[in-house]
């Protein structure tokens, strides 16, 4: 099976996550331009104009409106997905909470960009931290190659369990950085996925059923009990999903984090997106020192996988965990908070503490990764450190 | 009378496409009877958005649900958006086999003013312009009546609200109605009209000529609020219909750009009477000059529609166009 042709590419971020829109062939896209993600939708209109997708492409006037006709699109049967970052996911935030209540499998081609004020167009994480309570699934990935296939990977997702996915690249890093993808062919990806067979439809006159209807203090508890069921069974999904990916295709991407020399680590850091790539190298010039550390690359955030992280983390003595937001609560950011409290019913809890770094897209150069290493070290070391701390930021 | 679009009462009631009994929509208002004759109205199987609100919410508490045709409620403001997004699947969906072509179907959204004057005017301009087939009606009850009686840009000057209440040194609302059907009509829309509860016949005609037509339409039908104006339940087309023979309210269509008044009260009720039928102007009677200021604004309102509508003469326009 895994001789399926494959196809090397070069390609930015935004080409990638297009070029899978347009294998995908939804139904509907409903998009608004938004820096850095607007490529996206700009090369997938082009495909829509050469007849390569039989999509209907609906370029609204706003996100907000993007998603509520996603929301629209997809309770009528359609396959549907849009792209956008930072202040337009903003802007989204009030449908996408509608989009996964009612359980409709909208997939979202999210680039990573700082929120305003002041206004930046530049990556951090701040965007999509702040939808992770959204009730969306959210994929993050390292690089364009990744992000390309988890996009197919999250059609399959989002239909089997029925909500929502947001697939997500850092802004102008991945965006716009140009990389070898290996890519399948538009006739194999259009076979994986087949169609929407949907839970409901609006369309259907002779059965009309209600939509979003008033739900009051003696049913809204019981629906929203149902949804959370619903991530706790994406887990599953996820991992079937990406598994039988990998030996259908013949990859080996990670299902939810990605353990990088954690083999014998005695301390390790967990990092997510393309800051990774940058750790990873940090990790090997302090593994040739025979230092005795690993990284963790938290892949999916939601649902959050700490059954994994509890496993990945179970000996080792320090973690530094690395933000690329802030969560302005005083107690650092949010990946920290989950993480720790993650690892909080370990047997041999490990010593804990916060990188946040690159934020509004200031560079991650690898000697602030070695900087992190070493901070972590002396954690493990039993120095007593702040338990959060700013990285390449002048203070 | 006998023109394509009219329905008699009888047909109308024949076909009873009813919201169900049990809805909870206060005693006495009329949002039910605009319901009713829509879709009673409709040749076309119809799916339905509907804004947040009064109508949405005393007709979807669940488990129960009162709407005999698909329906589909997303947020206050994205009504248009969302029928933009279904509308948008079905033309996919009929394209791609999916759904068969022959299978008529016709999209309407519901909204208040709230949600179609106000937080929802943006979607419902982007859907417009984008020309989506949907028919948008907005039943205008002139306020936020949902939560509680607040103003909003459809409440007339000089009404009292809880967010413009009459005081020692206010009274009431400080600014105009906006011309919410002129707005759509400059879109360059198809068909946009203005209707009231109180004409059925109008009203029908309005809607199934919108239905007929392939492209954004647009009617506001006056719809008055029990609680909101303050007069008894059993009043509600009496209200209305003062409002129209008043010259408060006038019946009208633009059709291409075209503008034609659809009735002149033949023997105006002065507007005083408009005001005294309702509890939100009672303050109103003490303020000769905002009764002038209202009556002034009347006037040019028909004045306006008067000279729009001369553009038929001009370009020799008789019927439809």
């Amino acid at each position: 099976m895994s001789e399926t042709l494959k196809v090397k590419q070069a390609l930015t971020g935004n080409e990638a996550f297009a070029f899978a829109m347009k294998q995908i062939n939804p139904d509907v896209v409903a998009a608004y331009p938004i820096t850095p993600a607007t490529e996206i939708v700009q090369i997938f209109s082009k495909y829509v104009a050469d007849g390569e997708v039989d999509t209907e492409f609906v370029a609204v006037e706003s996100e907000h409106s993007a998603m509520s006709a996603c929301i629209g699109a997809a309770t009528a049967g359609a396959r549907v997905m849009t792209g956008t970052s930072s202040q337009g996911l903003a802007l989204m935030h009030e449908v996408l909470y509608i989009a996964s209540a009612l359980r409709l499998p909208i997939v979202l081609a999210e680039v990573n960009r700082a929120l305003s004020a002041p206004i930046n167009i530049h990556c951090d994480h701040s965007d999509t931290m702040g939808s992770r309570d959204s009730g969306w699934i959210q994929i993050y990935c390292e690089n364009a190659n990744e992000g390309y296939h988890s996009l197919i990977q999250a059609v399959k997702i989002a239909e089997t369990i029925n909500l929502p996915v947001m697939v997500t690249l850092d802004g102008f890093i991945i965006s716009h950085g140009m990389e070898v993808v290996e890519t399948l062919e538009t006739d194999v990806v259009r076979q994986y996925l087949g169609k929407r067979k949907p839970l409901y439809n609006v369309l259907d006159y002779e059965n009309p059923i209600m939509v979003g209807p008033l739900d009051l203090t003696d049913y809204y508890f019981e629906h929203k009990r149902q949804q959370i069921e619903a991530m706790k069974k994406a887990k599953d999904v996820i991992e079937e999903v990406i598994t039988d990916y990998n030996k259908r295709f013949g990859f080996d991407f990670p299902v939810f984090a990605e353990a990088y020399r954690m083999e014998d680590a005695e301390y390790a850091i967990l990092s997510m997106s393309s800051a990774a790539g940058t750790m990873k190298e940090a990790v090997d010039v302090m593994r040739e020192k025979g230092e005795k550390v690993g990284l963790v690359r938290l892949k999916v955030f939601r649902p959050f996988p700490y059954e994994v992280l509890q496993e990945f983390f179970k000996n080792v003595k320090a973690i530094g965990v690395m933000d690329r937001s802030d969560s302005v609560s005083t107690m650092g950011g949010p990946v920290f908070n989950e993480v720790r409290s993650a690892l909080y019913d370990l047997d041999t809890r490990p010593r804990i503490m916060n990188f946040v770094f690159g934020l509004g897209g200031r560079d991650f150069p690898l000697s602030d990764a070695l900087y992190i290493v070493n901070r972590v070290k002396e954690l493990k070391e039993g120095k007593t450190l702040d338990f959060v701390e700013y990285v390449g930021v002048r203070e | 009378m006998a023109d394509s679009f009219s329905l008699s009462l009888k047909e109308l009631a024949r076909r009873n496409k009813s919201l169900a009994p049990g809805h909870r929509a206060c005693a006495g208002c009329p949002f039910p009877a605009v319901v009713r004759m829509t879709l009673s109205a409709s040749d076309y199987p119809v799916v339905v958005a509907n804004a947040t609100g009064c109508m949405e919410v005393t007709t979807s508490i669940f488990p129960f649900g009162a709407w005999p045709v698909p329906w589909i409620h997303n947020a206050f403001e994205n009504a248009a958006a969302t029928i933009s997004g279904v509308e948008a699947a079905y033309k996919a969906l009929v394209r791609k086999g999916v759904v068969p072509a022959d299978k008529k179907i016709k999209f309407i959204a519901f909204g208040g003013d709230g949600g179609t004057y106000d937080i929802g005017l943006q979607s419902l301009s982007g859907a417009a312009e984008r020309g989506h087939n949907f028919l948008y009606i907005l039943y205008d009850n002139e306020g936020y009546m949902n939560t509680g009686i607040q103003r909003s840009s459809s409440t007339p000057y000089g009404a009292s609200t809880t967010t413009s209440p009459a005081g020692k040194v206010l009274h009431g609302k400080l600014q105009h109605k906006k011309p919410i059907v002129d707005i759509m009509a400059a879109h360059g829309i198809p068909y946009a009209a203005q209707a009231s509860v109180s004409h059925w016949n109008d009203y029908v005609k309005k809607v199934r000529k919108a239905l007929s037509i392939e492209g954004p339409t647009f009617i506001a039908v006056y719809s008055p609020c029990v609680p909101g104006w303050g007069y008894p339940e059993n009043k509600s087309i009496e209200v209305a219909k003062i409002a129209v023979e008043s010259g408060f309210w006038p019946l009208y269509e633009v059709e291409n750009g075209y503008y034609k008044i659809n009735y002149r009260p033949r023997n105006p009720v002065p507007i005083e009477e408009f005001l005294k039928s309702q509890a939100r102007f009672a303050h109103l009677l003490n303020y000769p000059e905002a009764i002038e200021e209202l009556k002034r604004f009347i006037q040019e309102r028909w004045k306006f529609l008067e000279f729009m509508e001369k553009r038929r003469e001009i370009d020799g326009v008789t019927e439809n166009v």
